[in-house]
Order: C-alpha cells, then sequence, then structure tokens
C-alpha cells in the first residue's frame, strides 16, 4: 500500500488512483516466508514421530550403539560455517559486488556438500550394519526426519548453482536479489532445523 | 500491478523491504560466536555425562537449543517485529503455536493410547525404555 | 469377478503394469470407458472442427489471469461432481437391493473402491477446487488489486490439481483404486494388505494436488497482506475477504501435515519402514492422529470461505449492511485458530482414555459457538431488510436450516459417551454430509448463481435455478433422515450387503433422495445450458446486477483482463456501496498504459511431468520416474531463467476498452 497516494483533496474524497501511483509491493519475500512456515510444519510432523517412536527400536541397535558425535558436531559446524559464508555473500550483495558473491556462495556450496558427503557416509555406514530404516521404527524416523533434511540442503545447493548462474549472467539485478534473499532464509532456516535435529535425535538419542 | 507510465524509479535500487534490516559482519559474527557457544555446551554436556540425570540433561540441551533458535532467528533470519509490517513475526508465532500444539499433542495422545492399546511389550523389547 | 493380481517381480521399463491392468472383466467399467471414450472423443471433434486448439491454449491453458484461472477450478469441480455423484447413486442403488439372497451389482472389492473414490473425489477434486476458485476468482477484485501475488504460480496450483485429478480418474480404466476409505488408514492401505497399485494411486494423486493446494494457499495470503487497494485497511475487507485469508492461513498450516503423513505411508510402502506397520515398532494410531490434526482443519478450509459467500449473498439481497462486521472477523479467527484444538474427536474410539477424550470433547463443544455467532449475524442482518429472493437467497436460507441442524448433530457427536454409539455409524455420515452438502455445496451453488453475471455478462436462469435447488434441499433430506435413524439403531458406515430385511426399506428411502438430488444436478446442468443459450435476453450491461456492495460490482461484467483502469480508493467498509452513496465518478479519460504478467506454458508442462512421474510410480515402472523427476525438476529450472515475465497494455488499447464501458453503462 502506497503511504503517497492522497486519498482526500481540499477535504474531498477521491475515488481512484487516476495518477498510476499505486504500486503492489513485491510479495516475494513474504510469499517464501510464508512457504518456510509451511516447511516448519513438515518438519515439525517428522519430530513428532520421532517423539512418539524414537524409542522403539524393535529389538534393534539404539541411537546409544550407532550414534556418532564426534561426526555430528563437525557436521553442525560445516552447517554452522555455511550459515556465515552466505551471510557474507549478503554483506557483498548488499555493495553490489558480484564477484565476492559469487566467491562466497562457492564457498557456502561446497561446504554444503561436505555436510552433504558426511551425512551420505554416515547413512551407508549404518545400512552396512544392518541398521537401514526398515530395521525399527526409531530407524525409520531416524533417517526420515534427518534424510528430509539432507534433502532440504541438496535441493538449496542446486539452487544455489543455478543462482550462482543466474547471478553470473544477469549481474545483481532486483529478480536476482530477491533470490538470493530468498535463499538465505531457507539456507538459514535448514540450520535452525538443525539445531532441533541434533539436540533432540542425536543429543537425547544417546542418553 | 501498477500503472507504469515509466520506468526509472528510486524503486529499481531497492527491493521493498531491503530497508528492513541492514547485514553487517558483526551482526554475523555475534549469531556465529553466540551459536558455536551454544553447540559446544550441550554435545559437552552429553558426550561427557556431566549432569547426573538425563532427564535433567535432556531438558537443558532442549533449553539451549531453543535458546539458539532465537539467536538464528535475530541474527541470521534478521527477524523483527518490523519486517513485512510485522506479519512475518505474526506468521513465525503462529506456526510456533501450532508446532508445540501439534508436538505435545501427538505426544500426549500417542502416550495415552500405548498405555490403553498396546499390547503388552516382550521384556526383551524393552532395551531403552 | 476377482480382483486383478499384480505380479511381484517388476518390469525394468513398464513396471507392474501390463495388460491384466485392464478391467475388461468389468462390465460396469467396461460401459463407462466406452461412454467416456466416446464423450472425450466427441468433446475433441468439436474443438477440432472450430478450430479452438490455439484459443485453449493461449487463452486458457497458459493463463496466468485469475478470472480464468478460477472459472477452470470451477469446470474441474462440476466435472468431478459428476464422477463422485456417479459414486454416490451406485452406493445407494446397490445398498437398497444387497440384502439376504441378493449380492448386489458391485461386489465387494467394487463396493470399497466407489465409497473410498467418492470421498477422496468429493472432498478433494469437487470442494477443494470449487472453494479455491472462488477465492481465486472473487478475492483480487474484492481488495481492487489487478492479479494474485504470484500469477504463474497461481497456474502451476491449478495444473497440479489437476494433475491429481487426472490420476484419479485414470485408476478407474487402469488398475484399480485404493479400497481403504477416503483417508486410507493403516494398516490396511499398508502394503502387506494393499499390494495392489490402489492406494498408490491415492498416495500420488493426493500429493500432487497438495503442493498446488499449499502453493494457492501461500497464494492467496500473501495477495490479501499485501496487494489491498489503497485505503482498505483489513477492518474494511470484504467479508469473503477475511474468511478467505483465515482459509488460506488453515491451508498453509495444515496441509504440510498431510503431506508428511501420506509420505509416512509412501515410505512404508515403497521403502520398507515400520512407520505404521504391525511390527517392527510401527503404530498405526499414529497415522490416524496426524491424517486428522490435518483433517479437522480441513473441513473448516471447505466451509469458512462459503461462510464468507453467505456474508455477502445475505447482505446483498437484504439491502442491508451485514450485521456485526467486527464479531464475523472476531468468529472467523476464533474458529481458524480452534480448529487446532480438537481433531481427536474424529477417534474418540480409539482409546486414548478419560482425560484425553473429555480434554477435546470441550474444545469441540466450544467451536461452534462462533459458528452460532454467525448464523444470529446473518438472521440479524436480514430482520428488518427489503429481502429479494433472488436464487442466491434461496440457497442462504436453504443452508441456513440445514446446516445449523447437522452443526447440531455434530455438537450430539462431540460427547464422547455419544460418540462410543455412533463413531463409524451412519447417524456419522448423515452428520457429515449434513454440513458439507449443507454448508459447502449449498454455499458454491449459491455463489455460482451470485458470480456468474460478474464472470460471463450474463445471469443464470432463475426457473431452472429454484428447480435445481428444491431438488437438491428436498433430495438431501429424503436421502440422509433415513441415515440418521439407521445410525441411530446401529447400522456402521462401509458396509455393502445386510441380512436384515426390515433395514431395506430405509435404504430404498435414501436411494430415492439420491435419485432427487441426482434430478437437481441435472437441473444445475440444464440451467447453465439455457442460461448460454439465452444469454441476450439475461444480458447485464451495467456490471451491478444486484446491487453489489463490494468492489468487484464496480467492474464492468465480465471485467477486463487487468480488472481496474484506475485502482480504487477504499475509504469505507463496504467500498462500492459507498461510492454509491457518494456519488463517485467513474474516470473516463486519462487511460495510462497497464503492467501485466506474461501467459506461459511452463505451469502446465511442470505439473502434467510430475502427473507422468506419478503414474510411473504408482506402477513401479522406476526409470520412467526417474527421468519425470528429473524433467520436472529440470524444466523447473529452466523456467528461473525466463526473466521476461511480462508485459504492458498500452493506454490507447485501456481507452478502447473503457470507451465501450461507458457506451454501455450510457445505454
Amino acid at each position: 500500500m502506497s503511504a503517497t497516494i492522497a486519498t482526500h483533496v481540499n477535504g474531498a474524497p477521491v475515488w481512484y488512483d487516476h495518477a498510476g501511483e499505486h504500486h503492489p509491493p513485491n510479495s516475494t519475500m513474504l510469499g517464501f516466508w510464508l512457504y518456510l512456515m509451511s516447511d516448519c510444519l513438515i518438519f515439525a510432523v517428522l519430530f513428532a514421530v520421532y517423539a512418539v517412536l524414537g524409542r522403539n527400536y524393535a529389538a534393534g541397535p539404539s541411537g546409544a550403539d550407532l550414534f556418532d558425535l564426534p561426526l555430528v558436531a563437525a557436521n553442525t559446524a560445516l552447517l554452522l560455517f555455511s550459515s556465515i559464508t552466505y551471510g557474507f555473500a549478503m554483506i557483498a550483495m548488499q555493495a553490489r559486488k558480484k564477484s565476492q558473491v559469487l566467491a562466497w556462495l562457492a564457498v557456502t556450496g561446497l561446504l554444503g556438500l561436505g555436510f552433504l558427503g558426511i551425512e551420505l557416509y554416515e547413512f551407508h555406514h549404518l545400512i552396512h550394519e544392518g541398521a537401514g530404516p526398515g530395521r525399527s521404527a526409531f530407524l525409520s524416523s531416524f533417517f526420515t526426519l534427518v534424510g528430509t533434511h539432507g534433502l532440504h540442503v541438496t535441493f538449496g545447493c542446486i539452487w544455489l548453482v543455478t543462482l550462482m548462474f543466474q547471478v553470473g549472467k544477469g549481474g545483481l539485478t532486483p529478480p536476482n536479489r530477491r533470490r538470493l534473499m530468498c535463499l538465505s532464509m531457507f539456507w538459514h532456516f535448514l540450520d535452525v532445523v538443525w539445531i532441533g535435529v541434533f539436540t533432540f535425535v542425536y543429543l537425547m538419542g544417546v542418553m | 500491478m501498477g500503472a507504469h507510465a515509466h520506468d526509472s524509479h528510486g524503486h529499481d535500487d531497492h527491493l521493498d523491504g531491503e530497508q528492513d534490516f541492514h547485514v553487517s559482519y558483526k551482526g554475523y559474527a555475534t549469531g556465529f560466536i553466540l551459536s558455536v557457544i551454544l553447540t559446544a555446551i550441550p554435545f559437552w554436556l552429553v558426550m561427557d555425562k556431566v549432569l547426573a540425570n538425563p532427564k535433567t540433561t535432556g531438558l537443558v540441551i532442549l533449553g539451549f537449543a531453543a535458546v539458539q533458535m532465537v539467536v538464528h532467528m535475530i541474527y541470521f533470519l534478521h527477524m523483527n517485529a518490523k519486517v513485512e509490517g510485522g506479519w512475518s513475526m505474526l506468521a513465525l508465532l503462529f506456526t510456533v503455536a501450532l508446532v508445540v500444539i501439534m508436538l505435545a499433542g501427538s505426544v500426549w495422545v500417542m502416550y495415552h493410547m500405548n498405555a490403553n492399546m498396546m499390547p503388552t511389550p516382550d521384556p526383551a523389547a524393552m532395551r531403552g525404555m | 469377478m476377482n480382483a486383478p493380481v499384480y505380479p511381484v517381480e517388476a518390469h525394468p521399463v513398464f513396471g507392474r503394469l501390463g495388460l491384466h491392468a485392464l478391467p475388461i472383466h468389468e462390465p460396469i467399467l467396461v460401459a463407462t470407458f466406452i461412454a467416456v471414450a466416446l464423450g472425450g472423443l466427441f468433446v475433441f471433434f468439436l474443438i477440432t472442427k472450430f478450430k479452438l486448439w490455439g484459443h485453449l491454449w493461449r487463452d486458457w491453458i497458459t493463463s496466468i489471469d485469475h478470472k480464468k484461472i478460477g472459472i477452470m477450478y470451477m469446470i474441474l469441480g462440476i466435472v468431478m461432481l459428476l464422477r463422485g455423484f456417479a459414486d454416490a447413486l451406485m452406493m445407494r442403488a446397490h445398498q437398497a437391493m444387497a440384502f439376504g439372497e441378493n449380492a448386489g451389482f458391485l461386489p465387494p472389492h467394487h463396493y470399497d473402491q466407489v465409497f473410498t473414490a467418492h470421498g477422496v473425489i468429493m472432498i478433494f477434486f469437487v470442494a477443494m477446487p470449487f472453494v479455491t476458485g472462488l477465492m481465486n476468482y472473487v478475492v483480487p477484485l474484492q481488495i481492487g488489486a489487478r492479479d494474485v501475488a504470484f500469477p504463474f504460480l497461481n497456474n502451476f496450483s491449478f495444473w497440479m490439481t489437476v494433475g491429481g485429478a487426472i490420476l484419479v480418474m485414470i485408476s478407474l480404466f487402469v488398475g484399480e483404486f485404493a479400497k481403504t476409505g477416503w483417508l486410507a488408514f493403516p494398516p490396511l492401505s499398508g502394503i502387506l494388505a494393499s499390494p495392489d497399485p490402489g492406494v498408490d494411486y491415492y498416495l500420488w494423486s493426493l500429493q500432487i494436488a497438495g503442493v498446488g493446494t499449499t502453493l494457492s494457499g501461500i497464494n492467496l495470503i500473501a495477495t490479501i497482506i499485501k496487494m489491498r487497494a489503497p485505503g482498505m485497511a483489513l477492518m474494511k475487507m470484504p467479508v469473503f475477504t477475511w474468511t478467505s485469508l483465515c482459509t488460506n492461513v488453515l491451508i498453509v498450516a495444515s496441509f504440510p501435515v498431510l503431506a508428511a503423513a501420506l509420505a509416512l505411508l509412501t515410505a512404508d510402502r515403497y521403502l520398507g519402514t515400520n512407520f505404521f506397520t504391525n511390527d517392527l515398532g510401527g503404530n498405526a494410531m499414529l497415522y490416524v492422529n496426524l491424517i486428522w490434526i490435518w483433517g479437522h482443519p480441513e473441513v473448516y478450509i471447505l466451509v469458512l470461505p462459503i461462510f464468507g459467500v453467505f456474508s455477502e449473498v445475505v447482505s446483498t439481497f437484504s439491502q442491508k449492511k451485514l450485521f456485526g462486521y467486527a464479531s464475523m472477523v472476531y468468529a472467523t479467527v476464533v474458529i481458524t485458530i480452534l480448529s487446532y484444538l480438537v481433531w481427536l474427536h474424529h477417534f474418540f474410539t480409539m482409546g486414548s482414555g478419560a482425560s484425553v477424550n473429555s480434554f477435546f470433547g470441550i474444545t469441540t463443544m466450544i467451536i461452534s459457538i462462533p459458528t452460532g455467532a454467525k448464523i444470529f449475524n446473518w438472521l440479524f442482518t436480514m430482520y428488518r431488510g427489503r429481502i429479494k429472493f433472488e436464487v442466491p437467497m434461496l440457497w442462504t436460507v436453504g443452508f441456513m436450516i440445514t446446516f445449523v441442524i447437522g452443526g447440531m448433530t455434530g455438537v450430539l457427536l462431540a460427547v464422547p459417551a455419544a460418540d462410543f454409539v455412533l463413531h463409524n455409524s451412519l447417524f456419522l455420515i448423515a452428520h457429515f454430509h449434513n454440513v458439507i452438502i449443507g454448508g459447502v455445496v449449498f454455499g458454491v451453488f449459491a455463489a455460482i448463481n451470485y458470480w456468474f453475471p460478474k464472470a460471463f455478462g450474463f445471469r443464470l436462469d432463475a426457473f431452472w435455478g429454484k428447480v435445481s435447488f428444491w431438488c437438491w434441499f428436498i433430495g438431501f433430506w429424503v436421502a440422509f433422515t433415513p441415515l440418521y435413524i439407521l445410525g441411530l439403531m446401529g447400522i456402521t458406515r462401509r458396509v455393502s450387503h445386510f441380512d436384515d430385511m426390515t433395514l431395506q426399506p430405509y435404504f430404498v428411502v435414501a436411494a430415492i433422495g439420491a435419485g432427487i438430488v441426482a434430478l437437481g444436478i441435472g437441473a444445475f446442468l440444464i440451467q447453465i445450458a439455457v442460461s448460454v443459450w439465452r444469454r441476450k435476453e439475461l444480458r447485464d450491461t451495467t456490471g451491478d446486477i444486484w446491487g453489489g456492495r463490494t468492489l468487484e460490482w464496480s467492474t464492468s461484467s465480465p471485467p477486463p483482463d487487468y480488472n481496474f483502469a484506475f485502482t480504487p480508493i477504499a475509504h469505507e467498509m463496504d467500498a462500492w456501496y459507498d461510492m454509491k452513496q457518494r456519488g463517485a465518478e467513474r474516470p473516463t479519460t486519462g487511460f495510462v498504459s497497464i503492467h501485466m504478467p506474461r501467459n506461459t506454458g511452463a505451469g502446465f508442462v511442470i505439473a502434467m511431468l510430475a502427473t507422468a512421474m506419478g503414474f510411473a510410480l504408482i506402477w513401479h515402472m522406476w526409470v520412467i520416474a526417474a527421468i519425470s523427476f528429473a524433467a520436472t525438476v529440470i524444466a523447473a529450472i529452466v523456467h528461473t531463467f525466463n526473466y521476461d515475465r511480462d508485459y504492458h497494455i498500452p493506454a490507447d488499447a485501456v481507452a478502447r476498452t473503457e470507451d465501450e464501458r461507458t457506451r454501455a453503462l450510457a445505454a
């Protein structure tokens, strides 16, 4: 809503925006935030499922048997670092420095891929040990919750690479800046979800 | 969509809402350091079994998680009551309320369902309960 | 007649699909297929003969105009209503005969698919499209905007919904549908009890349609928050816009839960996980819990926009300002919040015990109060109004009587002790049909009769509208009163054969009621046909055929592509009424060029690729599924490289359209 539109002129009401000055503000950021809220609810369901089924070991291995906390700590560090490197990309965007944006995006992407690599290694190891998602309801919930987060990171990386091409080619235009801000929200949101994951799944899982 | 008789506004240089927050190295650094502390302590508490009671440890680390989420919201997501005219905050609060209802509600309901309806568990399968 | 058996070993390309999937031994399906094929070929032929393919693609399929998309949602709803109602007629006919020695004409495995498909189609592919279509068409016009916040996403959402509908329709002729009831509870819907593709059709069609619905929810919330005309504060918005806002909040806040719950069931069926299995730690009750956390807000998603429709209709046809605007808004918001605190009333009998049951029983009774407040507000609006009994008002009065009674049976069911007797009985079936038909269906017909002239420039024939109304109203009560009685006697739902002959007369009466409703649907189709035939006589050139109070009535009928040549400025609630009262003059000169979003085929393409992926996954055609998944993602990424999303309507084109309107108004 434009604050500049006069609703009255000389005491008489104005009924139409004759000068064509009303520009509805761009809704992309709000729309994306609302999407993130819906994504939050998907994770909430997965956390609820983990809360209910997370101790159903079916005479199989438990979190204490399986979780490698130092590895999880390393992964957490990678994701946290990737959050600030994206932050640096945003600072560069604010200063309109395209090549710095691209550089920080690349670093963020590499950290993200590192996170995924470690997670894939972890999953592979668990499956190899006979602790795959079909072993028990606990493991089904574990793989689904952590795996869904990993899938989101994967899509984030694909999006990041796509945006690098688009910024590289088109520059820091308004649509591209909006997209960078949306990816920023997405990336940080994934880190927020990870806080829940490492606390509720891994740390509480070994106790 | 507005009527554009011309294309060059001051608009193009600033996205709507871009003025709502200003990103700085200081902000990200503060958030990062706080996050490191708020992550390291829970890991330490659990890995070194610092507190005697696992239930207490559980509550403490959940508390740390909640605080760290708020830190991320403020320093990384730039959440405040002015972004998008307050609608972002309202959406977030509503979502948090629903998350609490769904989590607490499901746990409460399923606990009662299990207590009343599940067959008596086999002692061998009771490990960890 | 045996159910088809599917191979366990999947062929590398064709998966489980093969000739055995075609139901050539089921005469009803063969006959249906022939009818559909002939009808489809005829439509195809007509479109080709009149050379309409180009027009269809350019002006409808690729359209990002909220008005066209709204109309397409309504058409989808009407087509699927015919399919869903055919299922209803089959059930009523079968249950009227299947007693004792008579096995009826539907074998159990077929009957089970009919009641499952009936529920799925009516909720997801009739009621949801109708409600979404209405909100899509009306809300931007009511808030003085030119389109929704994300026009491309709007188009994409529609085609994803169609994709889901396509999968359900294909299941009729290729393979089979789920036999589990419309919510597909495990373990019956798990891979052991339902190894056939039926549940997979269910899961993928709802996941695909669900993406469309969720995105549509985000779209409309952003639209209402960001794109209101200057001066239109929240508490000056039309009530229909308020109910749309709350509905879309419910959508965004509940469909993710459905998506997650269905995904977990999908994982159980495809990946061997143990969320809802009977062994290895699974818990089927968890599914019921999760699905109803979605399911209860869903019914408010269906009914809240309808409450908004009735607010508009009642105040327009009573020629009076809506009574208690503020309390209407608060009631809607309260319902939105409370709808998350009642879900367990759908499974009181599952065993959570007295403390949990009493909490949810109490919240369920509380949530009836704001709705009651709304009914009083409508009645007070009518009191001392100068009421015009046009067709929309007829549907409204029918709603008030029918819905209130249905609501009362709901409050009865809210008492856990009573529900222990009545859960899953025909009483429950009668209750929810009472509120959904009396509420949603009657409201959709009121809305169609109300806004049709706005969308098409001519009104619907009133005589056939009244015939349709009376057939629906009488037919509904004849069909469902026997079910209330049977339910109180203890008769359970989803039963395809009875031995007790004393029950038969009730089912026969119910079948007659269904037949009367069928006449009502027929009358509605005739109403449309007759109205198109007589459109010159029924023409409206003013744009404001009913003397409306909200901004959509300030445009021509139909509105121009850009809706408003100049954005209106709102001063009071009922902005158009205010403008008329205070002598606002419509601008006739000084038009400027208007910035509009461009049509695109990307939404259609991406949605159809996603649908193909769904089909491939259903039949375990892994290679094709992988390829179509990759294609869907790539198509979406390619679309993001298209920055050329808009164009301008030149000022002289706007002037020409507006001059035509000036002439029409002067005539």
